[in-house]
């Protein structure tokens, strides 16, 4: 430790990074409606006041089919992309994989007006559906470039080796290519999800009149008197982060050791 | 040997990634139970040549028979060869009885009877017992064997093998040539091996297609490819090969008069001789082994030139000695077997060199 000034730095560093996150919980619990210290008490009326408030229900119920729809799309999509970029080569390739990546550096209002602007020309009416399209959108270029690591991974000779002893193409995909690349195909999902559920720009633009838990969460912090309610949900959300990426993790904790890589660091 | 039926045939096979000439015209055939090499320098298209035979590659032009059927539209999953890679392509995510078995999946049988088979292929290899373990907890040599025990158990009528012994160590790569001998004898089937290792291919290989930039140069058994190369590249490929320009004083009978630098007036047999003359120099080869220092009292069986010692390697059983023979301005090497009592020779020493004309090849 030749630097103790870099030291305190980083110990800062992690306090500003996670002290907020701390505070959720504490205030989810606090019998007050103000955010502040000292705290008055522990009460569960604001998970209460949750679990009854309907529209919120209708909110994480949206959000949550929308972010699934989302991440299978968008990865299901990725797969195909990513397994003909590394795999194989065409004319216009380059080109190709740069326009669906491009939704990962154009900023997501435009990407957001010009598709309401779009949707709204064809006469499709704003919806659960149309969000869901906007998030596959911004999805895909992430599931690619987490798949195309994967397939880049894959050594080409095993699925000649599986096709050499007769299987068929499509069975040495099930048998050989998707179990090896499984570990990159739940981390697109997990990453697509993720993405999908906190959005806000396309989903506040392309939801109509259906809240998501991004833009119902927005609308309510006008109240006051919601914010102990708010908080109580970024518990619940933070606490199912951390489930999942535990389990994500366990799983690629898993798959490394069956296939016998080394490990080069993951998500924790 | 010669009078087995052809297993492979290649007729003119051509092959062109865009407007690179890959394969250009190869002809060969290559007999059923042989142990057959494909061997050259990287880039020289042996084992696009091996991936033809596999399915793998398209040929631009031309046909590959295998056993008498022509191979256009047959699929590398219909065809009767199986393949050990480079990598060894192990399924890591299988055991060693899952990927030894794998290719028996669709082929009829009851579970036990498959289970049988895979035991009998793991115990051929010498495997037995390991059946249960996870794939990528093998060494490299034992990956090789799974390797080979998957691809021989559909018993195809052609095993190839991609430069399959080149990420094993010395001691292992070695021990594993004698097992592969072998195994192919054990089997009977045909295999065809991809190597840049000249070493390799001469102790393993029934006969071996030297092939430089995309054509066989020379097809030949071990030993005629050794003594006999038919031109330069191959000469230069395998082993060492020492040089001395020469030009053709006559052709009489089957017989040929050349005037070697160093050597003076030689007279050959035509059967020595390959190529075509492309203008009046020539050049002659001979091995390091068949030239022999003389030493003091001993006089030459047949020829004696000359010359001077000009570098000395000592390996322990033998000593390599470049010798500037009178006349040329080149050295040439002679490999000499250390005998007990016999003192290594010291740089600048005169000598002599016995040598024959019968062990030289001429290359025009």
């Amino acid at each position: 430790m030749k630097f103790p000034a870099l030291r305190t730095y980083a110990y800062i560093y992690l306090l500003f990074l996670y002290a907020p996150i701390i505070l959720l919980p504490i205030f989810a619990f606090n019998d007050g409606t103000i955010i502040a210290f000292p705290l008055k008490g522990f009460t569960i009326e604001w998970f209460r006041q949750m679990a009854d408030n309907s529209t919120l229900r209708k909110a994480v119920q949206n959000s949550l089919i929308i972010a699934l729809s989302a991440s299978i799309f968008a990865t299901t999509l990725g797969v195909f992309a990513a397994r003909a970029a590394t795999r194989f080569s065409f004319p216009g390739k380059g080109g190709i994989i740069g326009l669906i990546m491009l939704p990962l550096v154009l900023p997501e209002i435009i990407v957001a007006v010009s598709l309401l602007v779009v949707l709204l020309g064809i006469g499709v009416k704003l919806s659960v559906f149309t969000v869901i399209l906007g998030h596959v959108l911004i999805c895909t270029p992430y599931a690619i470039a987490i798949l195309n690591t994967a397939f880049n991974a894959l050594d080409r000779s095993l699925e000649e080796a599986a096709y050499d002893l007769g299987e068929t193409k499509l069975s040495t995909f099930r048998l050989i290519t998707l179990p090896l690349v499984m570990p990159g195909i739940i981390s697109s999902l997990l990453m697509s999800f993720t993405i999908s559920l906190d959005e806000f720009i396309i989903a506040f633009f392309l939801a109509g009149a259906e809240p998501t838990l991004p833009t119902y969460i927005f609308s309510q912090l006008r109240f006051p008197k919601q914010i102990p309610m708010i908080m109580a949900l970024g518990t619940c959300l933070v606490a199912a982060s951390i489930i999942l990426l535990t389990i994500a993790e366990y799983f690629r904790r898993r798959g490394i050791a069956k296939t016998g890589g080394t490990d080069t660091g993951g998500f924790l | 040997m010669t009078n087995r039926p052809t297993m492979i045939e290649f007729q003119e096979v051509h092959k062109y990634y865009g407007d690179y000439h890959a394969l250009r015209g190869i002809t060969a055939s290559i007999r059923a139970g042989e142990f057959f090499s494909l061997l050259g320098p990287s880039g020289c298209g042996k084992t696009t040549l091996l991936r033809t035979i596999a399915g793998f590659e398209d040929i631009s032009s031309g046909a590959v028979m295998i056993d008498g059927k022509h191979m256009e539209h047959v699929p590398a999953n219909q065809r009767p060869t199986n393949m050990v890679f480079q990598s060894y392509a192990i399924f890591p995510h299988l055991t060693v009885e899952q990927n030894v078995g794998f290719g028996l999946r669709r082929a009829a049988g009851t579970p036990a009877e498959k289970a049988r088979r895979v035991e009998e292929a793991l115990e051929m290899v010498g495997l037995k017992g390991y059946g249960r373990r996870a794939a990528h907890a093998l060494s490299g040599g034992q990956r090789q064997r799974v390797a080979l025990a998957r691809a021989l158990i559909l018993k195809p009528k052609v095993l190839l093998l991609d430069e399959p012994l080149s990420a094993l160590d010395k001691k292992m790569r070695e021990q594993m040539q004698v097992e592969l001998i072998k195994l192919q004898r054990q089997v009977g089937i045909t295999f065809v091996l991809v190597t840049h290792d000249q070493e390799e291919a001469l102790v393993m290989s029934d006969r071996i297609a030297v092939m430089f930039e995309g054509e066989i140069l020379q097809l030949a058994d071990p030993e005629t490819l050794y003594r006999r190369p038919n031109s330069r590249r191959v000469a230069e490929f395998i082993g060492v090969m020492n040089f001395l320009p020469a030009s053709v004083l006559g052709e009489s009978g089957g017989h040929v008069q050349l005037e070697v630098a160093g050597l003076g007036r030689v007279d050959i047999e035509a059967a020595q001789g390959s190529g075509r003359a492309t203008d009046g120099t020539v050049s002659v080869g001979f091995r390091p082994e068949t030239l022999t220092i003389l030493y003091e009292g001993q006089t030459a069986m047949d020829r004696e030139t000359p010359g001077t010692v000009d570098e000395v390697v000592y390996y322990g059983d033998m000593t390599y000695y470049d010798v500037r023979l009178d006349g040329v301005d080149r050295v040439v090497r002679i490999s000499m077997r250390n005998v007990f009592g016999r003192p290594v020779l010291d740089i600048g020493t005169r000598t002599r060199v016995a040598w024959s004309a019968g062990a030289l090849v001429l290359f025009r």
